[in-house]
């Protein structure tokens, strides 16, 4: 049925690019049906920026797929999908297409910007002919005008020297540029529509800050209405017109993008926005935190010693090594938290590496609670091991699959001999599940029972199981959702005050690191280029590129983050000058 | 209108591992899982109560009322007729499963412990013995099975095949053969969950290295074993088979074998004497089948890319709870310590 009906009866309609009605969306499972979707309209006018924001699971991405009919086999839809090609010449109903018609309009009338660029392209072809590959789809071009178009579409989406770079492989571009040409990808048919899904989230915040422009400018110059699917709600507050938020399969409200941040109607919109950190919210705590420690903490010996400390990777057979960490030099005192803020690649989760004994120094000198790590051996340092406590940072795979919570967190008590088996320690356990709030009757699930958030604080209790005094949380928050993350940080504050060790808190976002340490310190390219307390790195940050992370990192406020925008690039232009 | 994500509690019946498969397979793998079975256990009833369903012994020339007679076709006191021996085909082809078992249960005893072992300690260890080990592994893959299985078998009986020697030889050359194979396996998952997050974690908490090894590595690489102990089982029998018909196999006073049988039924084949070769035939096809599709459907039952499932009726389905604040606001209750996921805890205790 290729329903070419006019939908001009409806005046708002007849200027939608794509609108939904009720869809519903149900998945078979080894535990029956599941419904994704459940009675979602939306309307997206043409050149307009439309986010679907909600935690995972929430249906947003099956919503978003199922406009370009990318539903899995094991899904059945209900509802309408009526989309419409650019010139508003044709209309169809993606649900009730065939496979043959679904691939005339995927490229053409609407198409898609994934989350990882780096699995997206394919490595073994140039990008210029997979940037073609969508040209040979729905016309026939010349090989000569399939690369003339390749070479305009990558210019025009900021990739420098396009004449050259239309021949490079994949792994020759940053994930940055990745990103660039996969969007070039998307638009070199120039759809109406784009559904991008997740597009900034496995780049860096400054990375993530041009790409937003650019999606702007497809947008602004290209005339493309967006679908913005994303979880951050700082990048729907630089780039969209409208926010559809959705809770458990259905749309809970729909607003345009001012309306919604500065007067959210639904109870659910307004706990999401409430669980954002913003900068500047962990100021008072650290007051607190200082003043109530005594006058001779800042001359006891520091929990950890690092002195120009050096980590190197070795390299392939005949290459230099890789240098993940160069001269850095930091301390942290007993019941400090210090705060390791850098993008990815700068070194910060070797640095936790290196402290946890997970990793060999290089030279320098690294001191962990008395004990030189700098050619350490095993068995001496086993000992010191029930003092330090290691949070991961994806709490899926940080658990034996087959072992119980309970058994899971109890594995140090029995290898440091404070319990004979998992059943003399079960008290202790039953203990510190409630000490991290859950309930003890979670010690007997399985770690894939638990949601995300209550497995990282199932990880949070094995750290504190033997009391120790220092602990590592490498990126504990990045695999959650924003109002799970809420709590956890909530949780790892209440634990770091009664319990008071020393730690080590590494994370890739500003906002984080402000609300828990009490001192910051960045790293960039593996050196420490700025270290203070969380006012004076935040406050007035003095390195440049602590002034642009800064900058580049959006703030959930349409109207601040739009002043915001003007000072990055102001800050750019000064850079580049 | 929402629920937990949570398979139901099951019975200890469908719990018990094959059943659980049957009952979550449909269409065309639980036919070929259903089939598997079926013939896998009518094999292991005949190869364990030989003794009873079998008329004669598989030595057996004579009854009161005298000699069988050799090449009679089937009648009612030989149901598959007899040998050019003068033995009873029917009586051989069940006395011959339970060789074939045997040789099985042997084989996969002797390689599985061993190759495991191997694994682990290769993947899990690295450097210069896993480079030793691989090697040694990849260079036994270079040889011809039957070859190994006609050295054995010299070398354990010195060609005199009794029942143990013959038995042993077939178990020993698939030993050989397939220790690489788990060995390999092993190696491999052992080398993807040596990087895993809960190995590490286990690390920085001073686990000791055979803990790691056997409490966190072991038990999460085993996933695909059935599949290769099912292919080993098979090679086993074929292996037997190829041994007995080469004449390196059993002698018929010490077991019945399947594959001596084929052999001396080579020449009745030509003069129209089907009886000898079809039973005997029939029956390696059948044991080597029925254990291949448990094994086949197994491993694709394992994998929730493969394995099939019913359709659902459109828009069917309850919304599965996601959030972990379900509907509570973040701010509820006491913040921190003083507990407020006891919302969610006894909401599900209710449940």
């Amino acid at each position: 049925m290729t329903d070419s009906k006019s939908v001009a009866a409806d005046g708002r309609a007849a200027r939608d690019i794509v609108s939904i009605t009720d869809l519903e969306v149900s998945f078979s499972t080894d535990v029956g049906a599941i419904k994704a979707v459940d009675g979602v309209s939306l309307h997206v006018a043409a050149g307009e920026v439309l986010a679907i924001v909600g935690e995972s699971g929430s249906g947003k991405t099956v919503t978003a797929k199922s406009i370009l009919g990318l539903l899995p086999e094991t899904a059945t839809a209900r509802g309408a999908i009526v989309l419409s090609n650019r010139g508003n010449t044709t209309t169809n109903d993606v649900l009730s297409l065939s496979k043959k018609q679904l691939r005339g309009i995927r490229g053409s009338d609407v198409s898609m910007v994934f989350q990882e660029p780096s699995t997206a392209l394919n490595p073994v072809y140039t990008v210029g002919w997979q940037i073609a590959e969508g040209l040979r789809a729905h016309g026939s071009y010349s090989r000569a005008e399939a690369k003339a178009k390749a070479i305009e579409i990558l210019g025009r989406v900021g990739i420098p020297d396009p004449k050259t770079r239309v021949n490079y492989y994949p792994h020759q571009f940053s994930g940055g540029q990745k990103q660039r040409v996969v969007i070039a990808q998307a638009l070199v048919l120039e759809p109406g529509l784009i559904v991008a899904d997740e597009p900034t989230t496995a780049l860096d915040v400054t990375v993530q800050a041009e790409i937003l422009d650019l999606l702007r400018r497809c947008r602004d110059e290209f005339g493309t209405a967006i679908v913005l699917i994303t979880h951050n709600m700082g990048v729907v507050a630089d780039l969209a017109d409208r926010v559809a938020v959705m809770y458990q399969g259905e749309v809970v409200e729909e607003a345009d993008a001012v309306t919604l941040f500065s007067n959210p109607q639904n109870d659910y919109t307004k706990r999401l926005l409430a669980s954002v950190p913003h900068i500047g919210q962990g100021v008072l705590q650290t007051a607190e935190r200082a003043s109530g420690r005594e006058a001779t903490w800042a001359s006891a010996a520091p929990v950890v010693t690092a002195a120009n400390l050096r980590i190197e990777y070795p390299g392939r057979f005949g290459r230099s090594p890789f240098v993940a960490v160069d001269g850095v030099s930091f301390e942290i005192r007993a019941g400090e938290v210090l705060g390791l803020v850098g993008e990815s690649g700068s070194g910060k989760t070797t640095i936790g590496r290196a402290i946890g004994g997970l990793t060999k120094v290089t030279s320098g000198s690294l001191k962990v609670l008395g004990h030189e790590m700098n050619g350490v051996r095993e068995r001496v340092f086993k000992k010191t091991r029930a003092d330090i406590g290691f949070v991961f940072q994806d709490p899926a795979s940080s658990f034996n699959p087959l072992l119980t919570i309970a058994e899971c967190v109890a594995e140090p008590l029995i290898i440091h001999g404070r319990a004979r088996d998992p059943r003399t320690a079960r008290k202790r356990v039953d203990e510190l599940l409630e000490a991290v709030q859950l309930p003890a009757s979670f010690g007997d699930r399985y770690p894939h029972e638990l949601s995300g958030g209550q497995r990282q604080r199932a990880s949070l209790a094995r750290a504190i199981a033997l009391e120790p005094s220092l602990l590592i949380a490498d990126e504990p928050t990045s695999a959650l959702d924003v109002s799970v993350q809420a709590r956890v940080l909530e949780l790892f504050a209440d634990l770091q005050r009664e319990f008071g060790f020393a730690a080590l808190f590494i994370s890739h976002d500003l906002a984080v690191v402000d609300l828990l340490a009490d001192r910051i310190a960045v790293l960039y390219h593996g050196e420490l280029v700025e270290e203070g307390t969380g006012a004076e790195v935040l406050g007035a940050p003095k390195h440049r590129y602590t002034q642009r992370l800064l900058a580049s990192l959006p703030v959930p406020d349409p109207i601040e983050q739009a002043a915001r925008r003007e000072a990055l690039h102001a800050l750019r232009a000064a850079e580049l000058s | 209108m929402s629920v937990e994500l949570k398979p139901r509690k099951q019975s200890v019946i469908s719990r018990l591992p094959v059943l659980h498969q049957l009952r979550q397979s449909v269409g065309l793998q639980r036919g070929m899982l259903v089939a598997g079975l079926v013939i896998t256990t009518v094999y292991v009833i005949c190869a364990v109560f030989a003794q009873w369903i079998a008329p004669y012994g598989f030595a057996q020339l004579r009854d009161a009322s005298g000699p069988f007679g050799s090449q009679q076709p089937p009648s009612p006191a030989h149901i598959w007729g007899t040998t050019v021996g003068g033995y009873d085909v029917f009586s051989r082809v069940i006395w011959g499963a339970q060789t074939a078992l045997e040789v099985m249960i042997v084989a996969i005893i002797f390689s599985i412990f061993i190759g495991v072992f191997l694994g682990l300690v290769s993947g899990y260890l690295g450097g210069w013995l896993d480079r030793v080990l691989v090697v040694v592994a990849d260079a036994i893959y270079a040889f011809p099975s039957l070859l190994l299985a006609i050295v054995m078998s010299i070398v354990i009986s010195g060609g005199q095949s009794s029942l143990y020697g013959g038995i042993l030889a077939a178990a020993i050359s698939i030993t050989v053969v397939y220790i690489p194979q788990y060995f390999r396996v092993i190696r491999s998952e052992a080398v993807r969950i040596k990087s895993e997050a809960f190995v590490e974690s286990a690390m920085v908490i001073g686990a000791s290295t055979p803990r790691i090894m056997f409490r966190h590595v072991l038990r999460n690489s085993t996933r695909t074993l059935p599949l290769i102990f099912t292919l080993n089982a098979s090679e086993a029998v074929l292996t037997l088979a190829g041994l007995g018909f080469l004449g390196f196999g059993i002698e018929p006073t010490a077991a019945a074998e399947w594959g001596y049988d084929l052999n001396k039924s080579l020449s009745d084949v030509t003069s129209g004497i089907w009886w000898t070769a079809i039973f005997p035939g029939i029956a390696i096809v059948l044991s080597v089948l029925g254990v291949t599709l448990v094994g086949e459907s197994l491993n694709d039952l394992a994998d929730p890319r493969l394995r099939g499932r019913r359709a659902v009726a459109a828009a069917s389905g309850s919304v599965a709870l996601t959030s972990v604040v379900p509907g509570g606001p973040l701010e509820a209750g006491p913040g921190g310590l003083a507990g407020l996921e006891d919302t969610e805890g006894e909401a599900d205790r209710d449940r």
